[in-house]
């Protein structure tokens, strides 16, 4: 079985978040590392590959400046290759321009499965992998917490706000899998020094065949207006705890009426 | 504004309270309010929709075992090319609600906006405001293409104002059978149950995150939830970690809660979970660091070590229960 994968990469968690104050986007430049939401759709393809006894994993990645540091991460955690569209175009993309351009790259791949994350770490818009399927006209199942393959189709658990539900899917198929459901691989030593080999294949968006226009650039159809200080709430008590600020916890909830006033 | 539709989404035969949020804000933006909703006819009854203004309910009808969005999203775009187009579609920040979003978006070329928290008509435009940096920045948001602009609430963010209008009229639609993208089967639903109040409804939430340490220790998270007839929840970070499962995430991926009192025990606050649990009545956090983001929202912050404060806090209430019980 052959899987892509929907990687993205972001800011490190050390940079802070912060808006480009003329186009009002999301700033992403300076170093950016693998999402690590992503990690968990790596590691379920490797293991779906694994499990299916043949095929590789191909990363499919969306940036506007050429980064690969985020990929080389989970090429080092064993997918095969990497598929980068990078174009300057791209800056400010939005959540369907994002999945025009990734169901564009699923056109020209052999893959039988595409996985994502459910939503970014830094964006959360949390539709790319839905707007992708419908855009490819293939079946999808969102909010996955197991798959398994069974002969020609998956068997998957979908989460749901009661429980979960148990669903197939017949291939191909896009399955956005949420996060912590499976223990990610470390990089091996073996496999940080391969990965420094394995392919990277750059296109820009003319090499798929897309027109800038028609993926809606920060701007052309949706914009952010203005950034305002929230109203915030008055600010509380700080207290050091030296032993007994439960008490002052246990105070306040039967100030609150939580807890019943007599001991 | 003219017309707004939202999407009307009930489960167990009951209408969620999102769809009837939406409806309390759409009546505040646009002179008709229409549905769409599915479900057999005598799954849901869609024509109390009525009393929160809504005049006319679009029935799709019952999708069997198919998912939700595949389905909803085609009769969607199939009722936008025979009826006049609606100004915005409202949809709940649900499971399937983004499917259907995400869906539609593609269908009709259309962008959506998630995450809303609020919309007003300013010149003649809907404008979203949506919660960035961790509830501190206001960032507001419009469509500038043609088309209905499709919007992904956050449940809570309306109030749902009954005015106990007339029953909706209730259309039964025909969609086409959208095909392959509809491939998947519901082969079986579960419900998971939990002692204690649903994360959604508690009053009180008693969440942990990384500073906890380590999966074993959630369990005196959940201890104290108990204690204080709360519901336990988690950040981002130890749901991503595989100490719990995502259905305790609060934040903007998880639950949105608004409890009476939230208590984070190790929680730094990161954007990601303020947004899910700012509008909580009171907060009460402790953690290890002192300039954690947490602190800000709080009502009472401590600082200091939980291995100290959480077993400490745990055996006060267990001495008062016991007490009280055998009073």
């Amino acid at each position: 079985m052959n899987v892509a994968v929907c990687v993205k990469q972001i800011p490190s968690a050390e940079t802070p978040l912060a808006f480009d104050p003329t186009s009002k986007t999301l700033v992403r430049t300076g170093p950016l590392v693998l999402d690590e939401s992503d990690s968990f759709s790596v590691e379920m393809a490797l293991r779906l590959v694994e499990q299916s006894g043949g095929g590789d994993v191909t990363l499919i990645s969306v940036v506007p400046d050429g980064e690969t540091q985020g990929l080389r991460t989970a090429l080092a955690m064993g997918a095969a290759r990497a598929v980068l569209v990078s174009d300057p175009l791209l800056s400010g993309l939005d959540a369907l321009g994002t999945a025009k351009v990734l169901a564009a790259m699923v056109r020209r791949l052999d893959a039988d499965l595409v996985l994502a994350g459910t939503e970014s770490s830094d964006g959360y818009t949390g539709t790319v992998p839905v707007q992708m399927a419908e855009l490819l006209n293939y079946p999808a199942v969102s909010f996955v917490r197991h798959v398994e393959i069974s002969g020609d189709h998956l068997v998957t658990e979908r989460q749901t706000e009661e429980g979960f539900e148990e669903v197939t899917c017949p291939l191909p198929a896009v399955v956005s899998v949420t996060a912590g459901v499976v223990e990610v691989r470390y990089p091996s030593f073996k496999g940080i020094m391969a990965a420094k080999s394995k392919p990277v294949e750059v296109l820009t968006v003319a090499d798929l065949g897309l027109e800038a226009d028609s993926l809606g650039i920060a701007g052309a159809r949706q914009e952010v207006i203005a950034l305002e200080q929230a109203e915030l709430r008055p600010s509380g008590e700080i207290i050091t705890d030296s032993g007994d600020a439960f008490e002052t916890i246990v105070e306040r909830l039967v100030s609150w009426n939580i807890i019943s006033e007599h001991q | 504004m003219k017309t707004i539709w939202i999407l009307a989404e009930a489960r167990n035969g009951r209408i969620l309270p999102v769809a009837e949020e939406l409806a309390g804000a759409a009546r505040q933006l646009a002179s008709t309010v229409e549905a769409v909703g599915w479900g057999g006819a005598e799954a849901v009854d869609f024509a109390t929709l009525g009393t929160y203004d809504v005049s006319r309910v679009f029935r799709v009808g019952d999708l069997g075992d198919s998912l939700v969005g595949p389905r909803v999203a085609a009769a969607v775009g199939e009722m936008l090319e025979s009826h006049p187009k609606p100004d915005a579609i409202l949809v709940g920040a649900t499971y399937d609600g983004r499917d259907v979003a995400a869906r539609l978006s593609a269908k009709i070329d259309v962008p959506v906006l998630t995450n809303v928290i609020d919309l007003n008509e300013i010149d003649d435009a809907l404008v979203s405001t949506h919660a960035v940096f961790g509830g501190t920045v206001n960032a507001t948001a419009r469509f500038t293409g043609s088309g209905p602009g499709i919007f992904v609430v956050r449940p809570k963010s309306f109030e749902r104002g009954d005015t106990g209008g007339a029953a909706a009229e209730v259309v039964d639609i025909v969609a086409a059978d959208p095909g392959p993208s509809d491939g998947a089967r519901v082969v079986s639903r579960h419900v998971l149950t939990q002692d204690g109040p649903s994360l959604d409804s508690a009053e009180v939430v008693v969440a942990g995150g990384r500073g906890l340490g380590s999966k074993e220790n959630y369990r005196l998270i959940e201890e104290l939830a108990h204690l204080v007839h709360g519901a336990p929840g988690a950040s981002r970070a130890i749901v991503d970690a595989g100490w719990v499962p995502y259905s305790h995430q609060v934040g903007q991926t998880g639950k949105t809660v608004k409890p009476e009192v939230y208590l984070a025990f190790g929680i730094s606050g990161a954007t990601q979970h303020l947004v899910g649990m700012k509008d909580a009545k009171h907060i009460i956090a402790v953690d290890r660091d002192p300039s954690a983001p947490i602190f800000r929202v709080a009502d009472l912050g401590v600082v200091g070590d939980l291995a100290q404060v959480l077993p400490k806090l745990i055996e006060a209430l267990r001495a008062r229960g016991s007490h009280e019980s055998t009073n």
